[in-house]
């Protein structure tokens, strides 16, 4: 039994220090994007959520010119882009869709400029892999602290919002008569999406983020009806990726290439992926079963 | 600016831009702009792939762009568009970064898939970026009626025999193509600023879908050239010329439109369709 833990876990990974901070703020930002990516689920608004997080790679090559915590360069580039996407954004969905891509293709040419500069300018080219792929086991404590802190500011931020959100997300017309601000509960929703994503690109990288937020969404969706009880699922699916794919991170180091760990982001990627698909196996089953019904009674 | 090296980069260029309006035109039309960023992005993590094994990059491409393009299409029948573009991509990107630490890629090279490289288009290129940009352009041709007519009213489409799930795995498979032809000279990152912000500001100036075709085209080529002519001066990456021009024309097409309206609404003239 201890041998097959060990083999599971490799020795060492509870005491390792970046292990520890990796957990904890991999973790955190797993919890949040689950929550906040319901609803980006429910309102379609996953190319914003991918847009703002690669948008943070501005941000980040900014902030490396100007000299200050990449932190801040990530979240300020975020919230401004969310407060333009809202103010360009139209109100039907394709409108949307547009002005979306716009405001992604500026950040991205500016991103290019910035990173161009500071290879120029201070010749780190690993600069460009280090803000767009970001990783996880880099994260210093002490802005791990921060992150923890301004990712519950924009859990608490959903919270407050629930229920409003969740009408106006369903149906526009019906939160419209309702009496709900359904403009302003968008961009306080909007705004709030763009703290939470960029934190995550910065903490686990572009990629993971995009993951994180739209992946364990989708996956309760198709688990249950209950909203509430979908937004528990998709939480605890983020975290049991996150937390399955450091494990398995750790561990790759000694699987071949010998001496070279494979990217926590692949695992992480691969696990909510499989989550996803598994998810979709009972809906198949009942729709290839209703088929066959079907095809009974008709012939 | 005209010299030798660079008459390869002018023509591929100019392809580039054509088949970057035509399709582009579709996309906005569609409302697919995610579809446009996440093929060539996850098409980026082939090149990587391709690397790896020591295969010819353009091949990396074009196998990830079209594994891309059909993986969306197929998870998008059982779930919303937007949330199978995002899967698709981010399983596509997650295999990129396993490429990456597995290989020993040059950072810089990578910086230059990412963000376009002037410089970087070879005499044997052109042919293979000729003729898919050929391919791209006839089948939008030949789907014209059928794509124009399930991308506006899709049940109509329906209703006259158009299946539009086919139609969107046809599509799909065409940006693949054009996105994955366009990579190695706007980059991964800004051949759908490219893709989506001529033919944008294209539909503001004009409803007639020929036109705002034809226009698009224009516009494109335009910010293509500017583009390279401006970072063959100054140094600077092309793709962020493309993405600000991109951005501009854009804008003034939103601000023509604003202002062509309040002027037909004052003159009480029929408003414009946007």
């Amino acid at each position: 039994m201890t041998h097959l833990l060990r083999m599971i876990v490799e020795p060492g990974f509870f005491g390792n220090a970046p292990v520890r901070v990796a957990l904890l703020a991999g973790g955190v930002v797993a919890l949040v994007s689950g929550v906040v990516g319901m609803f980006t689920v429910l309102r379609g608004q996953a190319f914003a959520g991918h847009a703002l997080a690669d948008i943070g790679a501005t941000g980040g090559s900014g902030a490396f010119l100007a000299g200050i915590n990449p932190l801040w360069g990530f979240v300020g580039i975020g919230v401004v882009a969310a407060g333009i996407m809202e103010m360009i954004g139209i109100r039907r969905p394709r409108g949307r869709d547009v002005a979306t891509g716009i405001v992604l293709g500026a950040g991205l040419g500016l991103a290019a400029l910035f990173l161009y500069w500071d290879a120029t300018f201070s010749n780190t080219t690993g600069a460009t892999i280090s803000v767009l792929f970001g990783s996880m086991f880099v994260i210093s404590g002490s802005t791990a602290g921060v992150i923890v802190v301004f990712s519950l500011l924009a859990l608490t931020v959903v919270g407050l919002l629930y229920r409003p959100l969740l009408l106006s997300s369903v149906s526009t017309d019906m939160a419209t008569v309702r009496g709900v601000p359904v403009r302003i509960t968008g961009l306080l929703y909007l705004l709030a999406m763009a703290v939470a994503v960029s934190l995550a690109a910065l903490t686990i990288g572009a990629i993971l983020s995009t993951a994180l937020l739209v992946g364990p969404a989708a996956t309760a969706l198709r688990l249950t009806s209950k909203t509430g009880l979908a937004v528990l699922w998709s939480g605890l699916i983020g975290i049991a990726a996150t937390w399955l794919g450091i494990l398995l991170a750790y561990d790759s180091f000694y699987w071949p290439p010998a001496q070279h760990g494979w990217p926590v982001s692949f695992f992480v990627v691969t696990l909510v992926f499989v989550f996803y698909l598994l998810a979709q196996l009972p809906a198949v089953g009942r729709l290839s079963g209703a088929r066959a019904r079907r095809a009974r009674n008709g012939g | 600016m005209f010299s030798g090296f660079m008459v390869n980069t002018w023509t591929v260029a100019t392809i580039v831009a054509v088949v970057a309006g035509v399709v582009g035109f579709f996309i906005v039309l569609r409302g697919s702009s995610f579809v446009a960023d996440a093929v060539p992005q996850g098409a980026f993590a082939g090149a990587a792939g391709a690397s790896l094994i020591g295969v010819s990059t353009l091949v990396g491409l074009g196998v990830f762009a079209l594994i891309g393009a059909l993986g969306i299409g197929w998870l998008g029948r059982r779930s919303r568009q937007d949330v199978a573009t995002a899967l698709a991509l981010v399983v596509m990107l997650g295999l990129g970064a396993l490429f990456l630490s597995l290989s020993v890629e040059y950072a810089p090279e990578i910086y230059s898939l990412l963000f376009g490289e002037v410089l970087g288009v070879s005499t044997s290129e052109v042919a293979p970026v000729a003729a898919i940009g050929a391919v791209c352009v006839a089948a939008i041709i030949v789907m014209y009626r059928p794509l124009m007519l399930s991308s506006v009213m899709p049940e109509l489409g329906e209703a006259r025999g158009v299946r539009s799930h086919r139609m969107e795995m046809c599509f799909l498979v065409v940006v693949a193509l054009a996105t994955s032809m366009s990579l190695p000279v706007v980059g991964a990152l800004l051949i759908f600023s490219l893709m989506v912000g001529p033919p944008a500001a294209a539909r503001s100036f004009t409803s007639k879908p020929l036109l705002a075709m034809a226009l698009s085209v224009v516009i494109a080529l335009a910010t293509v050239w500017a583009a390279i002519a401006a970072s063959y001066t100054s140094n600077w990456p092309v793709g962020f010329f493309v993405g600000a021009l991109g951005a501009v024309s854009y804008g003034t097409g939103r601000g023509w439109a604003a202002w062509h309206r309040t002027r037909a609404a004052r003159g009480n003239a029929r408003p414009l369709a946007v």
